[in-house]
């Protein structure tokens, strides 16, 4: 087996009193990861351990190098934020932050970022201030603003919560996307249509503990875990 | 009530008399109030950011102190800037003490605090929704206490029209630092209180209308942007 993109080892993570990562050990493969899980399992807050966000109270997070670099991480949050400025610059406003990209020209940037928002399609909003754009479209930006970094590694937390219908469709197609190009995803959701689409493989989480890391089709209908298979079975209902 | 009336009369009187001498009281409080509030603006705005974003031994503490520091008292503002101004204080080579630079160096003092504060905890509420985007961009604390001063703005706005208001009313300490000298350093403020104090109550009212309506349109101002602002960029 290759490398593993990423291995987490005993990590545990507390928080006010309370244990939300109880014990993770875990390694994914590049590609694309659901993370699955009911509220409360600890999926935002693993994905925030992945990121280093979060320290952990103990534990490891060990992400593996690519062409002998750390791998480019970006996060995309459930609730969007953008600065209070065009969604142009709201995009260049990362690349002006990367490594990656933050000595090149201004018209450089601003040409990365203009192709970014027309990736996500929205070219013609470029200009307009970012927090006056609807949620959906702010969710777009916020991917564009990910994409433009050219991210190795792409994780998003409930990426299509609280969007309607369309909206959702929308931000669905550009994941899409993200990955033919390469990059790998970790995504929490509730979405389970999504993950059933989208995914290579599921890790559920049940009560801070890895109860299971399975490929999608097995998950979706063969569960190992009793956990999992209560999840399904209340998402049928 | 008569003098109420009599009062407004004159305030009417006196700002559309062209009077040089009441124009350069007028202009010398804006000039002075201006000045302190635009140094201590950047210098609280930097204060109060860094204290929102950074973590640092001791920033419980410069919490407590500067919202503490808001009402530090003019006179004892004055006092201290005074002390220090004077021939015999650390600064006294500088030759400052009655002149429209102390004024300014007394209520940049007395300023700073209250718009370190207030801009505190400005940012601090900003930070606590933005925290976790900056901090995955990669923004190291200094850019996202830069990055959160710039889009607070509007609210900062705010902030500083508070800071031009104390500047603006308050008399004890360019009183004892500008020494009310006619035609050099004295304002709006103290010409009240030495007219008020000479029994010539209309000139006293009448500066202290044409004050209050300063004040006034300042704020009208600055409520207007607030609001464009909060259309054009949410």
């Amino acid at each position: 087996m290759a490398e593993p993109m990423i291995s987490l080892r005993d990590l545990v993570f507390e928080g006010r009193g309370h244990r939300a990562i109880d014990g993770v050990s875990l390694e994914l493969a590049a590609g694309r990861t659901a993370i699955l899980g009911a509220n409360g399992a600890g999926k935002s807050v693993l994905l925030r351990l992945m990121h280093g966000l979060l320290a952990p109270s103990s534990g490891a997070v060990q992400w593996s190098a690519i062409e002998g670099r750390a791998p480019r991480l970006a996060m995309v949050f459930q609730k969007p934020v953008l600065l209070r400025r065009s969604a142009l610059d709201n995009v260049i406003y990362g690349l002006k932050l990367s490594p990656a990209h933050r000595a090149e020209s201004a018209p450089r940037l601003r040409e990365r970022a203009l192709a970014a928002l027309a990736r996500v399609g929205l070219a013609q909003l470029a200009d307009r201030p970012g927090r006056v754009l609807s949620g959906g479209e702010q969710q777009r930006v916020a991917l564009a603003r990910a994409w433009a970094l050219e991210p190795d590694v792409l994780l998003l937390d409930e990426p299509t919560a609280s969007l309607d219908p369309a909206a959702m469709r929308a931000v669905e197609a550009i994941i899409l996307g993200i990955a033919a190009g390469g990059t790998s995803i970790v995504m929490t959701t509730h979405h389970r249509g999504l993950a059933r689409r989208f995914a290579d493989s599921v890790v559920f989480l049940d009560a801070g503990q890895v109860a299971e890391h399975t490929p999608v089709d097995e998950f979706f209908t063969r569960p190992r875990s009793s956990g999992g298979h209560a999840y399904l079975e209340g998402e049928i209902a | 009530m008569n003098w109420i009336a009599a009062s407004l009369a004159d305030a009417a009187r006196l700002a559309f008399s062209l009077d040089p001498k009441l124009y350069s009281i007028i202009g010398l409080s804006l000039s002075v109030s201006l000045a302190s509030v635009t140094l201590a603006s950047v210098a609280g705005g930097l204060i109060g950011a860094a204290v929102a974003v950074g973590r640092f031994p001791g920033r419980q503490v410069l919490i407590v102190l500067l919202n503490a520091a808001m009402g530090l008292p003019p006179v004892v503002v004055g006092l201290v800037v005074y002390l220090m101004l004077s021939r015999a204080g650390p600064l006294g080579a500088m030759g400052l003490l009655f002149t429209p630079q102390a004024m300014v160096i007394a209520q940049f003092v007395l300023i700073t605090p209250l718009i370190a504060a207030l801009t505190r905890q400005v940012i601090e509420d900003a930070w606590r929704e933005y925290e976790e985007q900056l901090r995955s961009l990669g923004a190291r604390a200094w850019q996202a206490a830069l990055t959160l001063l710039w889009d607070t703005r509007f609210s900062l706005l705010t902030v500083v029209l508070a800071g031009l208001g104390r500047a603006m009313a308050e008399v004890g300490a360019v009183m004892i630092v500008g020494g009310n000298i006619d035609g050099v350093t004295r304002v709006m403020t103290t010409t009240i209180a030495l007219e008020t104090s000479k029994g010539d109550l209309p000139l006293a009212v009448g500066l202290g209308v044409i004050l209050l309506l300063i004040v006034l349109l300042l704020n009208a101002a600055a409520y207007g942007i607030r609001e464009w602002a909060a259309r054009r960029h949410g």
